[in-house]
């Protein structure tokens, strides 16, 4: 999987709670079957007018966030639906950090096994650094995941909680599935004392 | 496995629940426990695994790439579903690119022998609708699904949940997933709920009080008399729902309900087994005193038919209730989030929820497509006539549904009322097939999400029972089901 270790970029924000899957990459881009980019996707009907045209009025258009890597916003995001392709979409449009007061379970961990770390933090504090990355400028920010810990150049930092299993993963690069092989003895130990009468998919007559 | 000494033992190792008394979720853990990483992170088998070709043609290709193979074809399951077109199947699928996704999960699953129900199959049907009809979701397994609303299955007492494509990628891999502890909340249901009210509006009123978040990092289970009293059908559309209120998943423990739905089922035990199997069921049941991180309790007596108004599940207002009034909200951050939810569905606030008008009903889905569901809405749709200015559809769970369905002439009902009867599939629920609203049309919908364009870019999405969703269909606007006297005396299952 992708490392994480340190990264400091430019902040963007999207001030709005529970941003569900579905504003962040809607269902005609799941079609696809590659892993490939899918950054042009992202908040596709906010994004863009009928005609295509990115709508002035959506905050991430606008030109102080344009190169940002850490998406602030607000509580909830990425509820809904399981589909991996809203990970892979904020990765396509450049970010690798999404700093909220809360996230939606599957969410987190979809995006933990693609390398985009989700940093929650308090909602005074969010807000705070929402509204920083609002300044004329822009505002960059330092995400440390080895010192769990938001830090900007002003003086501002903060810590942040990440289940050590995911930031073992995340420091390493060491993919959970290469680590659950590694624990064949115990499955294969573990398959032979399941009971016999538990289904099984390839059961004779089963969709007759 | 790579693990430092020092991480080895962080005693002590955590389980869901506290001690004493054991919650079902606690009970499925522990006998499922491959191996411990850390304190809080264990290594679950899974029993299993459902497929389908929108979250899993990633997941293939990323076995392919690292040379891993299907561990257990025979534990995994795949369906065609969330893109298959409802209308026509004997023609080439109409969209391309959703063509060809459905052809790699059929060629995916050749390669490694895994079971797939495809388009034609007489059993193919919504993945969450086809495991328990086919007895292979049952009390005590755990279930996962690359799709959110995998907890339908708890239902049965199972540990349910969606994932997304790398862990549909590990469970291919390994038939195991990482997982850590979740708090646990228990949701009770006491009292008889009224007629006309169903496990749907039970289920939204839940999402309602505990908001859309409220549940986020817990397991529920679901408890109480009323829980109790519901079918299985109800249950599964109680779990199915869980999802939004943000939880990982939600149970009821297995009793007789359970045991006599899952009797004779093709995948059920056979005999003596089932017997000996029924009493282990039984025995996974949270126990008498087991504690819970968190309660929220409900009174059936005092439910009523409910309609969400806005963008999110938690939006959501009795019949006989109005949509709010931005005055009357308590912070800015409320008021902004309901005006734009409002603008986004052109309601003006304070509007009466029976004075909104439709353009199209949808009743389907993995949360209200069972037979039980389709009987509700006949019951209402007999005899009467579709609006005129609305259009109608009825999308089965499953081909088996849908046999049984025609079998009870509930086709028929539909079709004299001018509903139009489809095949099976997700359908309009999230409108990845042909099935899909026009921007700006609004449905009354028995589906599971009212997210914007959902149901098609620009569409409306107003969650409801079945029962609410054939009434609206007749009247061309909201109307409260307990007001259709005789009709009702059939409708309630």
């Amino acid at each position: 999987m992708e490392a994480f270790t340190t990264h400091e970029g430019l902040c963007a924000t999207l001030s709005r709670d529970d941003v569900d899957t579905d504003q962040i990459i809607p269902k005609q881009f799941l079609k696809r079957t590659d892993r490939g980019d899918y950054g042009d996707a992202g908040f596709f009907a906010w994004r863009y007018d009928d005609a295509g045209h990115p709508r002035p009025d959506f905050e991430l258009n606008d030109p102080v966030f344009q190169g940002a890597s850490i998406l602030i916003t607000g509580r909830n995001f990425g509820c809904g639906s399981s589909r991996e392709h809203a990970v892979w979409a904020l990765l396509g449009m450049g970010f690798r950090a999404v700093i909220a007061p809360s996230f939606a379970d599957i969410f987190t961990v979809n995006s933990l096994q693609n390398g985009l770390l989700p940093v929650e933090l308090p909602a005074l504090l969010v807000a705070q650094l929402s509204a920083r990355a609002k300044s004329p400028g822009g505002h960059r920010l330092t995400v440390d995941l080895p010192a769990q810990q938001v830090r900007d150049g002003s003086g501002l930092s903060a810590d942040f909680v990440v289940d050590p299993f995911w930031k073992k993963c995340l420091l390493s690069g060491r993919d959970p599935i290469a680590m659950a092989l590694s624990q064949e003895e115990a499955i294969a130990e573990f398959e032979g004392s399941r009971p016999d009468w538990r289904p099984v998919t390839t059961g004779e007559g089963l969709f007759s | 496995m790579e693990m430092d000494a020092d991480e080895q033992i962080e005693s002590p190792v955590r389980y869901p629940g506290g001690d004493g008394p054991k919650t079902a979720y606690r009970k499925i853990w522990e006998s499922h426990l491959v191996s411990q990483e850390s304190a809080s992170r264990a290594l679950l088998y899974i029993d299993l695994h459902l497929v389908h070709e929108v979250t899993s043609p990633q997941a293939f290709s990323g076995l392919r790439e690292a040379r891993r193979s299907v561990r257990r074809p025979d534990l995994t399951l795949a369906v065609m579903d969330h893109t298959v077109p409802t209308w026509e199947r004997s023609r080439p699928t109409p969209d391309p690119v959703a063509a060809e996704q459905l052809r790699q999960l059929g060629e995916n699953c050749v390669a490694a022998g895994i079971p797939l129900l495809d388009m034609h199959h007489r059993r193919q049907g919504i993945v969450h609708v086809i495991g328990p009809e086919l007895g292979l979701t049952q009390p005590g397994m755990t279930i996962v699904c690359g799709d959110s609303h995998t907890s339908t299955h708890g239902a049965f007492g199972a540990l349910a949940f969606g994932i997304g494509t790398s862990e549909v990628e590990q469970v291919l891999a390994t038939q195991c997933l990482w997982q850590a502890p979740a708090e646990t909340l228990e949701i009770r249901v006491d009292g008889e709920l009224p007629v006309g009210v169903t496990a749907k509006d039970m289920a939204l009123a839940i999402i309602g009080k505990v908001g859309v978040a409220g549940a986020q990092g817990t397991m529920v289970e679901y408890r109480g008399s009323a829980i109790r009293a519901l079918s299985m059908e109800g249950r599964l559309t109680v779990c199915n729902l869980t999802i939004e209120a943000g939880a990982r998943g939600g149970l009821v423990s297995a009793d007789e309900t359970t045991v006599r739905y899952l009797e004779g089922r093709p995948a059920s035990p056979k005999g003596g087994e089932f017997d000996r199997a029924a009493e282990t069921w039984l025995s996974l049941a949270t126990d008498d005193g087991a504690a819970f991180d968190r309660t929220v309790v409900l009174d059936a007596a005092q439910l009523v038919p409910h309609v969400t108004w806005g963008t999110n599940p938690a939006m959501v207002a009795e019949v006989t209730g109005r949509v709010p009034r931005l005055g009357d909200l308590g912070t800015e951050a409320e008021r902004q989030q309901t005006a734009r939810a409002l603008e986004y569905m052109g309601l003006t606030e304070g509007t009466a929820i029976e004075d909104i008008w439709i353009d199209r009903v949808f009743i389907g889905s993995c949360t209200n497509s069972r037979l039980e569901d389709l009987r509700a809405a006949a019951a209402i749709a007999r005899g009467g006539r579709v609006h005129p200015k609305v259009r109608a559809m009825v999308v089965p769970g499953s081909q088996s549904v849908k046999r049984a369905a025609e079998a009870e002439g509930l086709d028929r009902v539909f079709t004299d009322a001018g509903f139009e009867w489809r095949e099976a599939g997700c359908s309009m629920c999230l409108g990845m097939n042909p099935d899909v609203l026009a921007p700006g049309e609004r449905c009354a919908s028995t589906s599971n999400r009212n997210f914007e364009g959902r149901q098609g870019a620009g569409g409306r999405t107003h969650l409801v029972s079945p029962s609410m969703a054939a009434a609206a269909a007749l009247h061309g606007h909201f109307v409260d089901v307990r007001k259709l006297e005789p009709a009702l005396a059939g409708a309630v299952g």
